[in-house]
């Protein structure tokens, strides 16, 4: 049946579609948390909100002219509106397999997690007026509800290599950049981007999201550990020796990541998926200076 | 032997001592890993370990795997609890088996004859010779034979519904052989004399082991009317504490179908021997009970069986003229009333006014005359079965009623006056009672001196007379006179029924002919005296185990016997039909009691329940399979297999788990899953159907069609259907499929009863059926054509209303396209739906009549529909539809009448809506 296929993916589209309210309706949800902030900039300028109105000077073309105040007296006025400016925020999220990963049913995936905070925190700032989207080329930044959208279409897909590399392509200078992964690949990716970033003028958000069992590391006995994809695997006869060593690696690449950020001026955090997203979200919006730039 | 367990291989469980070695070796083999997903890997990446000790399988694995392995063993040495013990010295003589076989047996008869073959099992196994001895049925004698051939008759020794009489115990100690031998006695528990001195016998030959039930025996006696109710007494052998017991009250109900009438609880206290009990029943319901029946007891002593004494007999008097008042000793009725009341119920009332109540005995006192219309229904209830009993008098006496011809009534012509002896104004003595003759109901009656007549009313002299006679005076007169009517008689007593006349209603005499002549039930069973002479036919008798059977083949027994002799090979216990009525011989008399047997203590005595061998050698060995099959899941747990997110890792724990749930589950949840996901996929999208008739080209041109509709559908409609499917009637569920396209084939097999339910339920639900016999071109609708004569043969089970051609306003002309014809592959117009109602009016000014109601279950058509619709994989059509231009036009039409139907199915009939007509009315141009 020809028509059988278009059905079908359309009643798995319509599944898949099913999906975003609910991640959206906790990204609203998590980001009405946040009181947004005015963020005008307080002088004239290109806006929608009225400023004030000053008398016509040498230069005005007279479309600038406001008719009706100026007929309330014998000169005539411009009406004048705030300068407001938006300002980009490229996401990106590590959707590789890796981030697919919770050790117990009651906190979700890191994944998961991640993307709530992506969603939640372009919410508030598209609340804001401010355009959001994507780093690359895929999705580049736009303002409005549709874009919420998009987003949450984006966020709905998977990669899948095991670990993520941030995506350094096409940034637009001078924007803020929020890459939200668990950073357990190789750091040398995180690093080009970092640079890359850092000439582009662009400046942003590290947020390292992690497993409390990556923290924890609560294994015994004999293991084969393998990353979540499959393609790496390490055995050990007796897991809970290599607690102490692993932690100090991990330690090591926390460590690295907050230098790499310092260097290039990022801010780093790390946010485990057991603690309350909310807190989360605050430090996101708080380190994007309240969303405003 | 160890206690109740002993070891067919006891050497086996040597093996047990191999278990410490094998835990040793088990414990040093260490687990799987465990695989386990990490992120974190690649910071693990380059870290070894300190050092490689192996951990330990846990020692809960290996207790579970020891368990596995010992039972294993001792399953093997082949454990048996309860073994039989090999005899100590197995006796080699003779074998005499003395059951008591009464009754009383018959409760655990199983239990006895389940030991009795073991027992004569064993001594066939030792080569004894065997004899049965039953108590009840000396007179067999004793003779012994080898203990297998005893065997195959344990089937012939079955209890008999009596115990030994008091001479047997000797008759049985005469009949025994002159050898010596052992003897075992089946007991059935209930002490009786004679027991002791048979067991002294036989203890004389040889070793005696008696068995007997430890259980207490219980009885029924048979009920005793008390008044308006029925008093009943349950006896039992022994004390068990309190212990209720059921009744169940046997009878027929009014359509004569056997049933239980009533359950009745009877409580035995602790430490009482007997329970009694109040029966409460109405008249109704006591006449029609059969027997009483301790409910759970096999056995003829739990049984008391009813008989007429339980049935009060309704009578009605009519009196001729009431006595004056005060005068009650004079009244024709005075005496009649004290015989009977004690034991029957009386009906007053007027004669017309009792014969519709229908009562067992009518009795006119000193009536002389009847209305035609009285006599009339007389005659007829006397017919039926009645029982008339006259008494003369004064009336009668002076009346010409009989005299020239024989009255109906009247058994006899009677002479007119009447004559009074040893009067004052006579001569001669009063007469007595003649003795009543041999054949006459009150043969053997003894009748008192001081019975005189001084007045009657004399018989005519008849040819018949002789024969009518069935008492007379001492001089031959006629005192009571009897002829059969019809089922019925008519009795005269040529006396009065008061003192006038005669003594005989002041004498007990008067009471016993009453009840010889059944007009009295006898509240107590009659006396064996009054009984003596009479034949009594058994009719139905009972067997040990409380069955009933028909008698019909027993001889008949002595009225006297009947109630005095033991019960016995002659007189069974049942119930005995005499002349007019029934008696019942239960098991127990009314008085009787019940003892447990005693035994000396030199007896052994031993209980029935021998506790079977029980090989338990399986049930370990599946015990160990259970815990190596719980090894493998508890494994697979300890390895990390058990739940794991690659799939090539979880295979082995998925096929366990199917295997187990297969096991479990059995075949069918496979299917019904399957049918579960078959049953989402058609309820998710609008899914077409076609029948699967079994026609494989037919079938796959239907489904051509339907895709073909189905595609027509998506391009043109907001139905977007999915592929269509077949269904199998016989198999598949229906309620999914909004339309089922059925072509009819002539060779299609019937469908079952299910399969036509399904599909009637399918059309009750709104389902439609399109039936297409693809034969328009050679036949229209109807039994020319065999596919047509096919359709009626399959819908005639179907559930389809009355049908009509479809009519020019029917909601299928314009459910989506305005259309008029229906062509598919064929142009016939023939095509038939569920007739409009017959009230449908069309409204004036309305193009359609208003038929609102219902979507039409079927559409009958032959046009091969699916032949035009049908396309194959690339949407070419398969099959030509007429010529050129016309034929694709017709193949339109075709799929827009494809269109119409579904619409038709899905939107039902709001086209029909008058909302619509308007804008149907603009598109039509009017």
């Amino acid at each position: 049946m020809s028509d059988a296929v278009p059905q079908m993916l359309r009643a798995r589209a319509e599944t898949e579609a099913a999906r975003f309210p609910p991640l959206l309706a906790r990204a609203e949800q998590l980001a009405g948390t946040v009181l947004l902030g005015d963020h005008g900039r307080r002088r004239a300028g290109m806006g929608d909100d009225f400023w004030q109105y000053r008398p016509e000077q040498q230069g005005d073309s007279t479309r600038m002219i406001d008719w009706r105040r100026s007929a309330r007296g014998d000169e005539r006025f411009v009406r004048e509106r705030e300068w407001q400016i938006a300002q980009s925020l490229m996401l990106w999220i590590d959707q590789a397999a890796s981030m697919q990963f919770t050790s117990a049913d009651d906190h979700p995936e890191k994944i998961d997690r991640a993307r709530v905070l992506a969603l939640a925190i372009a919410v508030l700032l598209v609340r804001g007026g401010e355009r959001v989207g994507l780093t690359g080329t895929l999705l580049p930044p736009r303002r409005g509800k549709n874009q919420i959208w998009r987003l949450a279409e984006f966020f709905s897909q998977v990669d899948a290599e095991d670990f993520g590399v941030p995506e350094s392509r096409a940034m637009i200078p001078n924007a803020r950049a929020v890459f939200i992964s668990d950073f357990m690949g190789d750091v040398s990716g995180v690093k080009t981007a970092l640079t890359k970033a850092a000439d582009r003028g662009v400046r942003g958000v590290l947020l390292q999201v992690l497993d409390p069992a990556e923290e924890a590391f609560p294994y015994r006995g004999r293991t084969i550990f393998e990353s979540i994809g499959g393609t790496v695997a390490h055995e050990t006869l007796k897991a809970g020796d290599l607690r102490g060593r692993y932690l100090e690696r991990l330690a090591a690449r926390k460590s690295e990541l907050a230098d790499l950020c310092a260097l290039t001026g990022w801010q780093f955090r790390t946010h485990h998926t057991s603690d309350s997203a909310q807190a989360a979200l605050l430090w996101l919006y708080r380190a994007l200076d309240r969303g405003a730039v | 032997m160890i206690g109740a367990l002993g070891f067919s291989a006891p050497w086996l469980l040597a093996a047990l001592v191999a278990l410490p070695v094998l835990w040793i070796i088990l414990r040093a083999v260490p687990p799987a890993p465990v695989r386990r997903r990490f992120p974190g890997v690649a910071l693990l990446l380059g870290l070894t370990d300190s050092d490689s000790v192996a951990d330990r399988t846990p020692w809960w694995l290996m207790l579970l795997r020891m368990l596995a392995v010992a039972a294993m063993i001792i399953g093997l040495a082949g454990p048996v609890l309860n073994p039989r013990s090999p005899d100590a010295a197995p006796s080699r003589a003779p074998l005499l088996v003395v059951l008591d076989a009464t009754w009383a047996s018959a409760a655990d008869w199983t239990a006895q004859s389940a030991l009795l073959e073991d027992i004569l099992d064993e001594a066939a196994r030792d080569g004894r010779r065997a004899a049965y001895l039953r108590l009840t049925d000396v007179a067999q004698g004793v003779r012994f034979a080898p203990a297998a051939d005893l065997k195959r008759r344990i089937g012939s020794m079955v209890p008999l519904p009596w115990t030994p009489q008091t001479g047997d115990a000797e008759a049985a100690i005469a009949a025994l052989p002159d050898e010596d031998f052992d003897s075992i006695w089946m007991s059935d528990g209930l002490d009786r004399a004679g027991r002791a001195v048979l067991l002294a016998a036989l203890e004389a030959r040889g070793e005696v082991t008696v068995y007997q039930s430890a259980g207490e025996v219980l009885g029924l006696t048979p009920a005793v009317p008390n008044g308006a109710g029925v008093s009943l007494r349950a006896l039992r052998s022994g004390d068990e504490g309190m212990r209720e017991v059921s009744v169940a009250v046997h009878g027929f109900d009014p359509a004569g179908n056997p049933q239980i009438l009533a359950r009745v609880p009877m409580v035995f206290e602790s430490g009482a021997m007997e329970a009694e009990a109040e029966l409460s029943l109405p008249s109704e319901l006591r006449a029609r009970v059969t027997r009483f029946e301790i409910e759970g007891q096999r056995s003829a002593g739990a049984v008391g069986l009813s008989d007429d004494s339980l049935h009060r007999r309704e009578i009605a008097i009519i009196g001729g003229g009431r006595a004056r008042e005060g005068m009650e000793l004079l009244s024709p009725r005075h005496y009649l009333d004290r015989a009977l009341e004690p034991s029957a119920d009386m009906i007053e009332g007027d004669l017309v006014d009792v014969l519709p109540a229908n009562p067992d005995v009518i009795i006119l006192a000193d009536v002389a005359t009847l209305a035609a219309a009285e006599a009339a229904e007389l005659t007829a209830w006397v017919e039926r079965g009645g029982l008339l009993l006259r008494f003369a008098g004064p009336r009668l006496a002076s009346s010409d009623v009989s005299r020239d011809t024989e009255d109906p009534l009247m058994p006899v012509r009677l002479r007119a006056g009447g004559r009074a002896v040893g009067g004052a104004m006579s001569w001669g003595e009063p007469k007595t009672l003649a003795p009543f003759s041999d054949d006459s109901p009150f043969a053997g009656l003894d009748i008192p001196e001081d019975v005189t007549v001084s007045a009657q009313v004399l018989a005519q002299p008849d040819p018949e007379l002789a024969a009518r006679v069935i008492a007379a005076l001492g001089d031959g007169t006629p005192l009571v006179t009897r002829k059969s009517l019809g089922a019925g008689q008519v009795i005269l007593f040529h006396v009065t029924a008061n003192a006038d006349w005669s003594t005989l209603p002041l004498t007990g005499l008067f009471v016993e002919m009453l009840e010889r002549l059944a007009v009295l039930s006898a509240m107590a069973a009659p006396e064996a005296e009054i009984l003596a002479g009479t034949t009594w036919q058994p009719v139905q008798v009972l067997d040990a185990f409380g069955r009933i059977s028909n008698a019909a083949t027993l001889a008949g027994v002595d009225g006297a016997d009947l109630m005095a002799a033991p019960l016995g090979r002659d007189l069974h216990p049942g119930i005995y039909e005499g002349a007019d009525r029934r008696i019942a011989r239960s098991v127990l008399p009314r008085d009787a009691a019940l003892e447990a047997a005693t035994w000396p203590a030199t007896a052994t005595v031993i209980g029935l329940a021998r506790r079977p061998a029980v090989p338990l050698g399986g049930w370990l060995l599946a015990l160990a399979l259970l815990a190596l099959a719980a090894d493998v899941v508890a494994s697979l747990a300890v390895s990390g297999r058990l739940i794991s997110a690659r799939p090539r890792m979880g295979k082995a724990a998925v096929i366990l788990g199917a295997l187990a749930v297969s096991a479990v589950m059995g075949g069918p949840h496979a299917a019904r899953a399957q049918d579960d996901i078959a049953a989402i996929d058609a309820s998710a999208e609008i899914v077409l159907a076609h029948v699967i008739t079994g026609d494989r080209g037919i079938d796959a041109t239907a489904r051509a069609g339907l895709l073909g509709l189905s595609e027509t559908l998506y391009f043109r409609t907001s139905v977007e259907p999915a592929p269509p499917r077949g269904v199998d009637l016989e198999a598949d569920e229906l309620a999914f499929y909004p339309l089922l396209y059925w072509p009819v084939t002539s060779v299609q097999s019937q469908p079952s009863d299910a399969a036509y339910a399904r599909l009637n339920r399918y059309l009750r639900a709104g389902g439609m059926i399109v039936f297409d016999t693809r034969d328009a071109d050679i036949a229209r609708y109807g039994s020319a054509s065999p596919t047509g004569r096919k359709l009626q043969q399959l819908a005639a089970p179907l559930d389809i209303p009355p049908l009509e051609p479809l009519p020019g306003d029917h909601v299928l002309t314009r459910a989506f396209y305005l259309l008029q014809d229906f062509p598919g592959r064929w142009a016939s117009r023939e095509v038939w739906v569920e007739a409009a109602p017959a009230d449908a009016e069309k409204i004036e000014g309305m193009p359609f009549r208003n038929l609102n109601d219902g979507v039409s279950p079927v559409v009958i058509g032959g046009n091969d529909w699916a032949a035009a619709w049908a396309i194959d994989e690339n949407g070419a059509p398969l099959y030509p539809v007429g010529r050129g231009f016309a034929g694709e036009r017709q193949r339109e039409l075709a799929h827009r009448f494809g269109v119409n139907l579904v619409m038709y199915v899905l939107t039902g009939n709001y086209k029909s809506d008058q909302v619509h007509v308007p804008a149907l009315l603009d598109r039509l141009g009017q």
